[in-house]
């Protein structure tokens, strides 16, 4: 037997639309029955996990915090995908920009001006797009795929870190603890709004989603974008190089990436630790598609999955489940995602493989 | 396989007041058409009629608005193209469906029964592909083929089903006249073997040459019948366009200005295994000149567009002048900024892109050109909608583009639209040297008869024209200089008037040799 995927001859608007609505309900309700499987209430259980949050204005902060990252670095990623560039390092590039924006108040951690912060953020987006320069490279030249070697890349940065917060850059006054000094209150990224601790790093999204949206819808470079992830030849008929654009997206996706990873140590954390993201870079993967690649939807999506990890937290503490629901909700949102805009564009056929074949020919 | 209970002389398909609505466009619209065994069925009509709309209906591809299908005498819903392969109904698209990727076997096994081996696909595929004389290497990456060979590879794919119907939507319009004859050949071998083909094509000659019965669709709607064996070519054409075809000639373009396109000893590597390298090309296209390049496909055509065009520079800068200016070296906007325009062989995914609308396409080949117009912001280089739309309409208006919306994607223009959409984008901006691949393929008698006129005019105001073609019918019409294209060398150029098609083909076949250039020197 063989399955195939055939296109549809009419795709129908109205739910190509409905499409991650759809999704969302259909995680719902398979995430119900797990919670039931689990031996919970399973209304009470997604009460928590997805409505509690929403009702209290700390864990709103809380929300924006998470949800930052998330943001950030989707919109980046959205770029890339967009242009057919498969970056997905982006967690990588999140540690190496926050390791780059920490050498401020980790090395030099008694310069005292009001330049620290700004100049951190500068570090961390370099040390991002300089992590993301490397699978470019390799791409633009080497002609190498994309998703490898930026994905091998991450374990990179992952063991660079942990190297880094054990040994060199460990605080010396900190009982031989695996992290670095704590953050001088200048390299902290100050608070939005007076009534909770959500810092600037939101702000930063909602900035980034505005400006890459405006450029994919207004501008040229939008265009070239646009063309180039569509047709590689027909760009080059424009005049439209790819190998800039691996360049171009690549770095881009990085930098913003890498100031999410700063902004994330300098807001929230404020010391590096072995382990300073729960997969932002690669939850931010299924934030850039449940957007739709549209930096707005990015936006709402980027919302939609903080929750989930809050509402994890949450029933974590009020039902005693373990951690791990986090992990199977966005597991099943993604699959939901592609599965519900895949059959969108194809419906399913099998194929049965007819064993007789050769004897049933003639009868056909 | 013969002994079915179909009635003995019924049809084998007959379709009853079949309809398709594009919103509240109808591409078909009550069609009734029926398609007898082993005959040669011509669908006629002109660029948007709406013929391969129909075709997508009979091969599952598309699903009618409302009508029937009656297949050997049995109503049929055809809902995908596996169901059109198991009732024995095969196609070959007038846009190829190849994955570029994959060898040639690889991708006929795609349409095929599972189970079957690939080696064995590729054993049948070549013994099928001689059988009916249209050599393929099986093993050939579909990357490095030529549109003439990739066209073998879905006709050789729909024959390997074993199909009653064979449905061929405009395959001679890439093919060379030999390619062509051979196609025939393949043709008149299936109607002997009791097959019915369905045949679409713009070129009447061959119609009348090959088809048993014809029908004509003109807006959506059946208005024809008929044997064009009794007819001309000029009656066929007044009954598709519903008005004469004007007839176009160069003549009168004769007033040759200064040097405005030059190649001086252009070469040029081969990109890949299976492509030409170009050798030591020498040729000047002057003001007010028509230079038509005729030539088998795949002797280094696209290879020479690329190179003229900048999309992939050549090494010397001076193995290209515009304007006696060297450009070799320079990509295609700093040329296009010179004033030369270029309009590629391949309309989907080269010279536009289908999921984008007519006025991004737009933007496609002028953003630099007419960064002026159509851009504002300064450095933010934001695109003005407005502006371009304008220009989109103007340029569909202008060349008589039929299309379902205001400024629809340009994958839904029917082929030969499109392709009026994509010359009118550079005749728009009346380029002084305008580069064109193929200009007329797939564009209907009278569509196309506008083009060359249109090329015709451009020389005449002063341009250099260079056209690439394979139909030396356009090349006669157009043309005041020609060259012949073999092998990566271009032979000297003659006049138009000097050369005859003999005389063509024995170029074509590569004997131009110079003691050949020394006696047409003499004989002046
Ligand atoms: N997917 C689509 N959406 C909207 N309109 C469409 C679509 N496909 C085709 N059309 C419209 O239907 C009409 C008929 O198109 P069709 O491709 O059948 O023409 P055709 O007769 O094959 O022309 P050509 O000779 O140029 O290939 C055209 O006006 C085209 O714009
Ligand atoms: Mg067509």
């Amino acid at each position: 037997m063989r399955i195939e995927l055939e296109r549809r001859p009419d795709v129908s608007r109205l739910f190509s639309i409905l499409s991650p609505v759809i999704a969302l309900a259909l995680t719902i309700f398979f995430g119900g029955i797990m919670f039931m499987m689990l031996g919970k209430d399973p209304i009470l259980a997604l009460y928590s996990f997805f409505i509690e949050p929403l009702m209290e204005v700390w864990s709103l902060h809380e929300l924006a915090i998470k949800a930052a990252p998330l943001i950030l670095i989707a919109v980046g990623l959205s770029v890339c995908y967009r242009s057919n560039n498969w970056n997905i390092g982006a967690e990588g590039q999140f540690i190496m920009g926050a390791i780059a924006g920490s050498i401020l108040p980790v090395v030099f951690y008694d310069w005292q001006s009001p330049l620290v912060l700004p100049l951190m953020m500068i570090l961390g987006m370099l040390g991002g797009a300089l992590f993301a320069a490397i699978p470019a490279f390799l791409k633009a030249h080497m002609n190498t795929n994309e998703i490898l070697t930026s994905l091998m890349l991450v374990y990179v940065a992952q063991l660079f870190l942990d190297w880094l917060v054990r040994g060199p850059w460990r605080n010396p006054g900190g009982m031989n603890f695996p992290e670095t000094r704590t953050f001088d209150p200048i390299a902290v990224l100050p608070e939005m709004v007076a009534s909770g601790r959500a810092h600037w790093g939101f702000g930063f999204a909602i900035i980034a989603a505005v400006l890459i949206w405006f450029m994919m819808r207004y501008t040229l470079k939008g265009f070239e974008i646009t063309v180039l992830g569509q047709s590689a030849r027909a760009g080059r008929f424009a005049g439209f190089s790819s190998r800039k654009m691996i360049w171009f997206s690549m770095l881009l996706s990085g930098a913003l990436a890498g100031l999410a990873g700063i902004a994330e140590v300098s807001g929230a954390i404020q010391q590096l630790r072995p382990v300073i993201s729960p997969g932002y870079g690669f939850t931010a993967i299924i934030v850039a598609f449940l957007g739709r690649l549209n930096p707005l939807g990015i936006v709402v999506a980027g919302l939609v999955l903080a929750l989930t990890y809050l509402g994890g937290e949450a029933v974590q503490v009020s039902m005693q489940i373990s951690d791990k629901p986090i992990r199977v909700f966005q597991g099943l949102l993604l699959f939901f995602v592609l599965s519900c805009d895949t059959l969108i564009h194809y419906k399913i056929r099998m194929m049965w493989y007819d064993l007789s074949e050769t004897a049933g020919k003639g009868a056909r | 396989m013969s002994a079915e209970g179909q009635p003995a002389n019924g049809p084998l398909l007959a379709v009853g007041q079949l309809t398709k609505l594009f919103g509240t466009f109808a591409a078909c619209n009550g069609i009734n058409l029926d398609i007898r065994p082993g005959e040669i069925h011509a669908l006629l009509g002109e660029n948007g009629a709406g013929k391969s709309t129909l075709v997508k209906m009979l091969f599952g591809v598309l699903a009618p608005t409302s009508g029937e299908i009656v297949w050997q005498g049995q109503p049929v819903r055809i809902t995908s193209p596996s169901a059109a392969r198991k009732l024995g109904i095969g196609m070959v698209f007038q846009h190829f469906s190849l994955f570029e990727a994959l060898t040639v076997a690889e991708n006929i096994a795609l349409s095929m029964d599972p189970g079957v081996s690939l080696s064995r696909i590729a054993k049948e595929a070549s013994d099928l592909s001689r059988a009916y004389g249209l050599p393929l290497d099986p093993d050939a990456h579909v990357a490095d083929l030529s549109v003439g060979e990739r066209q073998r590879i879905e006709i050789v794919r729909a024959l390997l089903q074993n199909p009653k119907l064979i449905i061929l939507d405009e395959p001679t319009s890439v093919l060379t006249p030999q390619e062509a004859d051979r196609l025939f050949e393949t043709l008149n071998k299936l109607k002997a073997e009791g097959r019915s083909v369905l045949y679409i094509s713009h070129r009447l000659e061959e119609v009348q040459r090959i088809c048993d019965r014809a029908t004509v669709l003109r807006h959506g709607k059946v208005t024809g019948a008929c044997d064009p064996r009794q007819e001309t070519p000029a009656s066929l054409a007044r009954m598709m366009v519903g008005s004469d075809v004007a007839h176009v000639t160069a003549e009168g373009t004769n007033a040759k200005g200064a040097v405005k396109l030059e190649a001086r000893n252009l070469s040029a590597a081969a990109r890949t295994p299976f492509a030409v390298s170009l050798k030591d090309i020498c040729l000047k296209v002057h003001a007010g000149e028509v230079l038509a390049i005729a030539g088998v496909a795949g002797n280094g055509q696209g290879e020479l567009f690329d190179a003229l065009s900048g999309e992939y520079p050549a090494d010397l800068d001076d193995a290209i002048r515009i304007s006696d200016k060297p450009v070799g070296t320079r990509g295609i906007n700093a040329r296009r900024l010179m004033g030369a325009g270029f309009v590629p062989e391949e309309r989907h995914g080269h010279a536009a892109v289908s999921a984008l609308s007519l006025s991004d396409n737009l933007v496609l080949a002028r953003h630099k050109s007419d960064r002026r117009a159509f851009l504002g912001g300064g450095f933010l280089g934001l695109i003005r909608q407005d502006a371009v739309k304008m220009a989109a309409k103007r340029i569909s208006e202008a060349m008589d583009v039929r299309k379902s919306g205001e400024n629809p994607p340009a994958g839904s223009l029917s082929g030969g639209n499109l392709q009026k959409f994509i010359v009118g984008r550079e005749l728009d901006r009346q380029p002084t040297v305008l580069v064109v691949n193929q200009p007329t393929w797939g564009v209907d008698a009278g569509a196309a008869s506008r083009i060359r006129q249109a090329l015709v005019d451009l020389a005449k105001s002063g341009s250099a024209v260079l056209v690439i073609s394979q139909d030396l019918d356009e090349i006669f019409e157009v043309a005041t200089e020609i060259a012949v294209i073999s092998d990566g060398r271009l032979s000297d150029i003659y006049p138009a008037s000097d050369l005859t098609r003999e005389k063509i083909g024995m170029l074509m076949g590569g004997m131009h040799g110079k003691a050949e250039t020394a006696e047409m020197a003499h004989a002046h």
